[in-house]
């Protein structure tokens, strides 16, 4: 399966040297260490910021390594290469959300409820948060592969991507905290469907924005 | 080369027919008309002064680069004749300027990828041994040289195994043994029945025709 193959090829690169997803992960670490410190030991206080603070640290976390997500297959060749092969660039766009989504949104997944214990966030968040984050970033990856798509021909693009890419994932930041939020509160909502339903749409409808964008740049 | 007598060997491809064909590279008209055939089991080399176009012409018969105006067609043996470049492209066996190489992969991990990806079943050390770069296998790239690196490159296109190559300046950063290397293998792909298009600016010996860009 040439998809496959991608995948595996784009997770072993992420996970050697140089490679992004240490760099994600220590990010979101290190951010979210240090609001706890800004903010003072007002535990109160600290629980009711933890669910958005938790949000916008992983958003900016997965955005950080986004920007490479078609660079540098770009500025190497490679993309050349991939094209002419048998997959499609919407497939191509597909298979590199997918391994993004991989070595980023699900080990921040995994990262935040450990993260959220500096937050004294109640227990009955955890299980809301967590499953927030794997149902919501996947949106993150595949949204902000159309952002990729549009400045991977653009030197300094990193710092364009995520002002393209930031109003475009407000939904998932404000469905992802709300669910978290609602589940501390004990109140009924539904923010985690509207959540489920945002991310689905960017999942399947970004592919085939990231491939008119690989276009763009690829035959230009 | 023993076997490049024997060129009765029908591959897929009948001819390469570039017609009228004008070239934007930016902004700039690089190409206003050009036109040339070539027929299976030849190689041309296309000449010119640097920006005369060369690169713009071979991503344009790749399928890369849309021309302005006229038609690229390829044809096959089976009668079929690919007009679009998304069409051409599963037929294309590409080296461009970059080499497509990851610094963190070695050869064997470049290879094994591709051959996955393009959905082949070969063995890679046969690929390894013609490109002399066997006892590198499992070298991650970045400690290679240019040259050893444009060696992965001609490995990844001889298992891939396109009809149609098109090589841009394949030449450049080999050495000597490199040069005679890649000589052979052109040889041996027209014998085959391919085609091969280089861009060059120095002859590679093999060709039977030199397109020159004004």
């Amino acid at each position: 399966m040439s998809i496959v193959a991608l995948m595996a090829r784009d997770l072993r690169l992420a996970t050697r040297a140089g490679g992004g997803t240490f760099l994600a992960l220590a990010f979101f670490a290190a951010t979210m260490t240090l609001v706890p410190l800004g903010l003072g030991p007002q535990l109160r206080l600290l629980a009711a910021v933890a669910a958005g603070i938790l949000w916008v640290a992983a958003v900016l976390a997965a955005l950080l390594s986004l920007d490479r997500l078609f660079q540098a297959d770009f500025a190497d060749g490679s993309l050349d290469l991939l094209s002419l092969g048998p997959l499609s660039l919407e497939s191509i766009a597909f298979a590199k959300i997918a391994a993004h989504w991989l070595t980023t949104g699900l080990p921040l997944t995994f990262l935040a409820p450990l993260t959220a214990l500096l937050f004294d966030l109640p227990g009955r968040g955890y299980g809301v948060l967590v499953t927030s984050l794997a149902i919501g970033s996947p949106a993150v990856s595949a949204i902000g592969a159309i952002g990729a798509s549009l400045t991977m021909s653009i030197r300094r693009g990193g710092l364009i991507l995520p002002l393209l890419v930031m109003p475009l994932l407000a939904p998932v930041v404000i469905f992802g905290a709300g669910s978290v939020k609602a589940a501390i509160d004990d109140s009924p909502n539904a923010a985690l469907l509207f959540l489920a339903a945002f991310s689905l749409a960017a999942v399947l409808l970004s592919p085939f924005a990231a491939a008119a964008g690989l276009r763009l740049n690829l035959h230009a | 080369m023993a076997d490049s007598t024997c060129i009765e060997a029908v591959g897929p491809l009948t001819e390469l027919h570039v017609a009228d064909v004008a070239l934007v590279r930016g902004e700039r008209m690089v190409q206003r008309a050009l036109n040339f055939r070539v027929i299976a089991g030849h190689s041309i080399v296309i000449g010119g002064r640097n920006g005369a176009g060369k690169t713009s012409l071979l991503r344009a018969i790749a399928g890369l680069l849309e021309p302005r105006s006229g038609s690229i067609v390829l044809r096959l043996s089976d009668g079929r004749a690919l007009a679009s470049g998304e069409d051409r492209g599963p037929f294309v066996g590409w080296i461009g300027h970059l080499d497509a190489i990851k610094p963190q992969l070695t050869p064997a991990e470049h290879l094994e990828f591709h051959l996955r990806y393009h959905r082949r079943k070969r063995r890679i050390a046969d690929a390894l041994t013609q490109s002399g770069l066997t006892e590198l296998r499992d070298v991650p790239a970045q400690y290679l040289s240019t040259g050893q690196q444009r060696r992965i490159a001609f490995a990844r296109l001889i298992l891939v195994g396109r009809p149609l190559w098109l090589l841009d300046e394949p030449l450049s950063t080999l050495d000597p043994h490199g040069k005679n290397l890649v000589r052979d293998l052109i040889t041996r792909h027209c014998a085959e029945g391919g085609i091969v298009l280089a861009a060059s600016h120095e002859p590679l010996g093999t060709e039977t025709q030199v397109l020159e860009l004004t």
